[in-house]
């Protein structure tokens, strides 16, 4: 582990490297470096450098608004900051989820597997594809989807649409693409009629078979590219993730389980309204997203990675049979009880999003998702807690609401948020392995993005625009004085300014 | 290639769901590039933008950093697009306006839930924050607004197909929504 890296003992005579922004979606990551003067890295920080207040600003309003309004957190994954505001606000209506009808209960599943398929095609296909096709140091003209679509025009088309897929799976529920409106307090605001069943259905085996082709090819990628995919960026970290009550894989509803880097059960089954005892936040003052951490294992070693590579990692089993399938094939391909390679984030997503393709088909065949019986109620209560599976890991919604069903208290943990330590120890392992005592060159810049890519980092999902990383490295001495100064064209050209 | 429309997007106190509904225009993307050629975005790898002809925000304007990247922005492309309610009229993310800013950061570093090690980020590293979030419109001159949250996928394809033919860009009624 790198820890020693975050801040380095002695500033003094230190020179200062920044990579800002790392994000250009938001512009509101970056990355700093201290080095020597023999250039061995000292410090290194990925800095988040957005702020919102939304835990604040939606106190004062009802909390029927609440899946509506937070749901905007993120233009990628609404639907899991919708569905995670609808689990919590059931509860202020007095419904559990084992109380939710089956239609409803269904319908927003569909829906969710809708949302993670479409993510995820997003971020493979629009976002790594290019990295993963072309190669990490290919030339920028060719670094985006464009370039995927004109040269591996199949590959290209075949993103583009399974990301429609899913848009289509949340537009037929929730009305929109994005931002529609689909669960209410205790269930469901509509079903799906039979033409809407039938529309989504038509296209779903070949959606099966694209994705199955996804999971073939990351595989290949990954694997002929052995050690390196298994070594770059990597680090044993403990997991955190839902599953469902036989261990098996569970995006929507389920026990919150950990396990250590050796595979060992931290906790099991644990009732996520219980999560404010087992998960603190600390806070840090040199960036906005705070560092969530086991309280068992205390802020030192209770930090753990959350996502495809913590779910596929954690679960037993997958309940949809190509699905297990490659997770037995992905689990076998490491020597450990877990996968800790950072760059198979990509491969166990995409096992994901086959899983989401298959479990789809099987709901559409499902008769209750145009059932009529949609509502449930119960008494009201006065807090209410909703977590789920988003794409990027394990999303907690919380509110406190008062006699006026006015919201007095919220708290969200994001998933990304779950993997800062994560992704800054992914930083300080590329920065100490593959950069330092060496003078800057291109090739450093390319691996910082692509280590903090692996984890399709979203805060309000601008970070996902990481690959797009405006890159110019300043290096600076301790006084200030710029001593070196490199520039990275839009050609792709490197231009050292001194 | 030369002869492209060239195009640059980015999004500012957003949240990214614009580009989703501009990328919800699906195989019609295919056709786009055919004629456009993207300069600055999510999507590509260009760092600033440079004699462009569209471009396109997303988002209000919530600290100096979202004020410096509009400025440029407006600098180098010859008609600026407001994208979506928060360009618009600072959407969402502004409902902090009628909440002291010291507030808002006060419940998420110091008394929320959970929190430990509480104080309030403060590092040079971090942009500073304006006291409110502002609507584009109120930093740099607009040429038109696209309405809606977000603008759904055909208002991006009317819009742009219009321009890119030399058309005024008109949206038939159903297709502006305020939502």
């Amino acid at each position: 582990m790198y820890e020693n890296l975050e801040t380095a003992d002695n500033q003094e005579n230190l020179k200062r490297v920044v990579i800002d922004p790392v994000s250009r979606v938001e512009g509101h990551g970056k990355v700093t470096l201290l080095l020597d003067e023999d250039n061995k890295v000292k410090q290194a920080r990925l800095h988040i450098v957005e702020f919102r207040g939304f835990e604040r600003f939606i106190q004062g309003r009802p909390y029927w608004e609440l899946p509506v309004l937070v749901q905007r957190l993120c233009g990628i994954c609404p639907v899991s900051h919708h569905l995670a505001a609808a689990k919590a606000i059931d509860q202020l209506v007095g419904v559990d989820p084992e109380n939710l009808p089956p239609a409803a209960d269904k319908l927003r599943r569909l829906l969710h597997f809708g949302q993670v398929l479409q993510s995820h095609a997003l971020h493979f296909f629009h976002l790594s594809s290019p990295d993963l096709l072309f190669g990490f140091e290919s030339d920028i003209s060719k670094r985006n989807v464009i370039a995927v679509l004109n040269e591996y025009p199949d590959i290209g088309l075949q993103g583009v649409k399974l990301r429609k897929y899913g848009q289509e799976v949340i537009r037929m529920i929730s009305g929109k693409r994005v931002h529609g409106t689909g669960a209410i307090a205790g269930g469901m605001n509509k079903s799906l009629t039979k033409a809407e069943r039938d529309y989504l259905l038509e296209d779903i085996d070949q959606i099966i078979e694209w994705t199955s082709g996804a999971v073939a090819l990351i595989k290949k990628v990954h694997c002929s590219n052995l050690p390196y995919y298994d070594d770059f960026a990597t680090i044993a970290t403990n997991y955190l993730s839902l599953t469902k009550n036989n261990g098996a894989l569970e995006l929507y509803h389920g026990g919150i389980r950990a396990k250590d880097a050796n595979g060992d059960t931290i906790m099991d089954h644990v009732d996520y309204c219980q999560y404010n005892k087992h998960i603190h936040e600390e806070v840090r003052s040199w960036t906005y997203m705070k560092f969530p951490y086991l309280t068992a294992l205390g802020q030192d070693n209770g930090w753990y990675r959350v996502g495809p590579l913590a779910r596929v990692n954690n679960c037993d089993s997958i309940d949809t049979p190509l699905a297990e399938q490659a997770r037995v094939e992905f689990k076998q391909h490491g020597s450990s009880a877990m996968v800790h390679s950072t760059l198979a984030f990509h491969w166990a997503r995409l096992i994901e999003a086959l899983h989401c393709a298959e479990s789809i088909k099987r709901l559409l065949n499902d008769p209750d998702i145009m059932g009529s019986d949609l509502v449930a109620q119960g008494e009201k209560r006065y807090e209410g807690i909703g977590v789920i599976e988003a794409p990027r890991g394990t999303l907690f919604h919380h509110y406190q609401v008062d006699e006026n069903d006015i919201v007095t208290k919220a708290n969200l943990i994001v998933s990304t948020t779950s993997n800062n330590m994560g992704m800054n120890e992914s930083v300080r392992q590329v920065a100490a392995e593959y950069l330092s005592g060496q003078e800057l060159t291109e090739p450093l810049l390319n691996n910082l993005e692509v280590a903090i890519r692996a984890y399709d980092p979203c805060l309000s999902c601008a970070t996902h625009a990481i690959g797009k990383m405006p890159l110019q490295l300043e290096l600076v001495n301790a006084e200030g004085k710029l001593i070196d100064k490199m520039i990275k064209h839009n050609n792709g050209q490197i231009e050292k300014l001194t | 290639m030369t002869d492209k429309i060239r195009v640059a997007t980015t999004s500012l106190a957003g949240c990214f769901g614009c580009h989703m509904s501009f990328l919800d225009i699906d195989e019609r993307l295919v056709k786009l590039v055919e004629l456009v050629e993207f300069d600055r975005s999510p999507i590509t790898d260009i760092e600033h933008c440079t004699n462009c002809d569209i471009g396109l925000i997303e988002g209000g304007v919530c600290n100096s950093e979202n004020v410096h990247v509009l400025r440029e922005f407006r600098n180098n492309c010859k008609i600026l697009v407001a994208v979506g309610a928060c360009a618009i009229n600072g959407g969402l993310p502004a409902m902090r306006n009628h909440i002291s800013l010291e507030e808002c950061l006060n419940e998420a570093y110091i008394n929320g839930i959970g929190v430990e090690n509480p104080k309030i980020p403060n590092d040079p590293e971090l942009p500073l924050l304006l006291d409110k979030v502002r609507p584009i419109h109120e930093v740099v001159k607009v040429d038109y607004y696209l309405p809606g949250c977000p603008p759904s996928a055909d208002v991006f394809w009317k819009f742009l197909t219009d321009l890119l033919a030399g058309r005024n860009p008109e949206l038939p009624y159903e297709l502006v929504h305020y939502d």
